[in-house]
């Protein structure tokens, strides 16, 4: 039985990272969805009131809008006002092509846009960003760590230097220093960003791991049948440490996530037409004087749940992977 | 060891020429031409040609970094280019209000976190460190930014306890009234991670075989947690807290944002949103140097507690 398959074994035997796993690939499906096109298209359309509140919560303020819609026309001594026409149409929200809702499940946005559908694809973003840059990040900390690891001395030295300077700055002041000079927004940005900065843990486990499988005796068979340094280093010694980079990919998933929504937040991040976790989070501030606290607590509930269900399939995979541990 | 503290000084060289190196990198060559940048919206050929004499960026890139060596290494940054202050006048009143809230932010959630750690080791597979690791899991998920909003918005807003933000001119005041909810704020958010941590450092010890000894030789309970494992664990979690410093220095940045907090965090952010690169550069230059003589320390302090470790 192949480790691989034993690890499965494990891992379908704990019941927490199954139900993790399962939350984890429906955010997977929604994001999928929602980039291809499938699923809230239209999450920019001005479909409700501004800031209309969930359909749950029976406010005051509901009552009081349509009071004051019934007591009008009122007297105005005697002057016409000319623009009482156009501001009934606004008031009753007629102006626009359809009606405008009153509420919504979980109410709306300053521009009147649906707060689940634009969680969702927040959701989208935000995962993409996560994902990416993890991708990426994880790409380079192995190939630094296992030309490292593998090749030692100068080779070794330079790779070493590089992850002194890069971990001597700390890692969220680093990225605001490249987020301040590329001056400019976006996806591909912040991946770029997230993933120049974020390749020094991985790198450090990776040569660690190499420094010790490059002596090993299946590597020197290799190197008596001829096999060449790169099917060494990635055909030979990369499947056996594969393991590690696997739990790290997801361990930065998570810290990318988080870092994504903070530069996003400050307005460093994706850009203005773009919407993630961080994004709505940016509103809330504003939002929460006026006390609309709705669109808060649907990014806050979307992104703990998603991080909640990522940090917890690290561990089962981990767990699973590495039962020395456990 | 006075060998060792030698290497490890020398060894400051080429991480910092590299600091150095990846900084010019960034600001003179990828930040491009911080002229029009300075020039404003309407600027002539004239003006552009003076601010970039003035600040070298229209020499070669050699004799451009040989001025910003003389900058790291005369500590003379210059002025910052959106306020006209000295940068090293910026860190200087900087530096106490971020103090100011860093430490007591350190202490207190050192001490929660340890408390909380060994509760959840010592009580292992139980109820107890399930719902801590539960919470634990579930508190680090949710961002810094809704535990900044929602607490200022709570506590300070609605309910009135603290003040919504501002900093006051002596250390009582801030200390007592101004600091009080970003020190919690920063407590809270801390504690998990922190937790979960010390809970491994905690549990390692536990398992060690002097503790086996130390209780078949009779010992109460108390005497084996309190004097021995809390001794063993407190070196990493000491070496811990030390190196967390600098990243503090510079992230607590939201929380010194939030509260109006005249720190160095709060003047990063500024320095990024008004692109002014000379403070920006000094900060990250600074910040490299502290963590390298904190990370040293960490192995020194970590000598000094345990004399079992030896440092090559």
């Amino acid at each position: 039985m192949t480790p691989w398959a034993l690890a499965w074994q494990r891992f379908v035997r704990d019941r927490v990272g199954l139900a993790s796993a399962a939350v984890v690939l429906i955010f997977l499906l929604m994001m999928a969805a929602s980039a291809a096109g499938l699923i809230v298209r239209d999450w920019g359309e001005e479909v409700g009131m501004s800031y209309a509140p969930p359909g749950f919560l029976k406010t005051e303020r509901i009552e009081q809008a349509e009071e004051t819609a019934a007591s009008r026309p009122r007297d105005d001594y005697g002057i016409a006002d000319p623009l009482a026409a156009e501001l009934a149409d606004i008031q009753m929200g007629t102006s626009s092509a359809e009606r405008r809702a009153a509420t919504l499940p979980f109410g709306a946005d300053k521009w009147g846009r649906d707060v689940v559908r634009k969680a969702i694809k927040g959701s989208e973003t935000s995962l993409v960003v996560g994902l990416a840059a993890a991708v990426l990040a994880a790409f380079l900390g192995t190939l630094f760590g296992a030309l490292a690891g593998y090749y030692g001395r100068w080779v070794d030295d330079f790779f070493n230097w590089l992850y002194s300077v890069f971990t001597a700055i700390p890692y969220l002041l680093l990225v605001l220093a490249i987020a301040a000079v590329l001056g400019q927004k976006g996806v591909l940005t912040v991946v770029l960003i997230l993933a120049l900065t974020g390749w020094t843990g991985i790198f450090r486990l990776v040569r660690a791991e190499y420094l010790k499988h490059a002596v090993r005796e299946y590597v020197l068979a290799a190197d008596a049948i001829g096999a060449s340094n790169a099917r060494r280093m990635f055909g030979h010694i990369l499947p056996n440490v594969s393991h590690v980079v696997l739990v790290q990919l997801s361990l930065h998933v998570v810290l990318f996530i988080k870092a994504e929504v903070i530069l996003s937040f400050l307005g460093f991040g994706v850009g203005v037409d773009t919407v993630s976790w961080g994004s709505m989070l940016a509103e809330a501030p504003s939002e929460l004087i006026l006390g609309m606290w709705w669109q808060t607590a649907a990014a806050t509930a979307v992104m703990a749940l998603a991080v909640t269900a990522f940090s917890l399939l690290t561990d089962a995979v981990r767990d699973a992977l590495d039962p020395k541990l456990a | 060891m006075s060998r060792y503290l030698a290497r490890r000084l020398w060894q400051f060289v080429p991480t910092l020429a590299g600091v150095v190196l990846l900084v010019f990198f960034l600001f003179n060559w990828v930040g491009g031409d911080p002229a029009y940048l300075l020039a404003g919206k309407i600027a002539s050929a004239e003006h552009i040609e003076n601010i970039r004499r003035g600040l070298g960026v229209d020499q070669p890139y050699a004799v451009q970094l040989w001025i910003f060596v003389k900058q790291v290494v005369t500590a003379d940054f210059g002025a910052s280019w959106s306020t006209n202050e000295r940068v090293s006048q910026i860190f200087a009143t900087r530096l106490g209000p971020s103090l100011t809230v860093l430490v007591p932010l350190l202490i207190l959630s050192t001490v929660i976190a340890m408390a909380a750690a060994m509760l959840a080791a010592y009580y292992r597979g139980s109820l107890t460190d399930r719902a801590i690791m539960i919470g634990c899991t579930v508190g680090q998920s949710i961002s810094i930014l809704v535990y900044i909003l929602v607490f200022q918005y709570f506590f300070a807003y609605r309910l009135g306890w603290f003040p919504v933000q501002g900093w006051g001119a002596n250390l009582a005041e801030n200390l007592l009234w101004y600091a009080a909810l970003p020190i919690l704020v920063g407590t809270v958010v801390s504690l998990a991670p922190d937790i979960r941590l010390y809970r491994t450092f905690f549990l390692d010890e536990i398992s060690q075989d002097y503790v086996r000894t130390a209780r078949a030789k009779g010992l109460g309970e108390g005497r084996v947690i309190w004097l021995h494992v809390l001794r063993n664990a407190g070196i990493p979690i000491a070496t811990n807290v030390l190196t967390q410093l600098p990243g503090l220095l510079a992230g607590a940045f939201l929380i010194e944002r939030f509260f109006s907090i005249p720190g160095i965090g709060r003047e990063v952010i500024l320095a990024v949103e008004r692109s002014d690169f000379p403070v920006i550069k000094a900060v990250t230059i600074y910040v490299a140097i502290v963590t390298m003589i904190v990370n040293l320390a960490a192995d020194l302090l970590y000598r000094v507690l345990d004399p079992r470790v030896q440092l090559k």
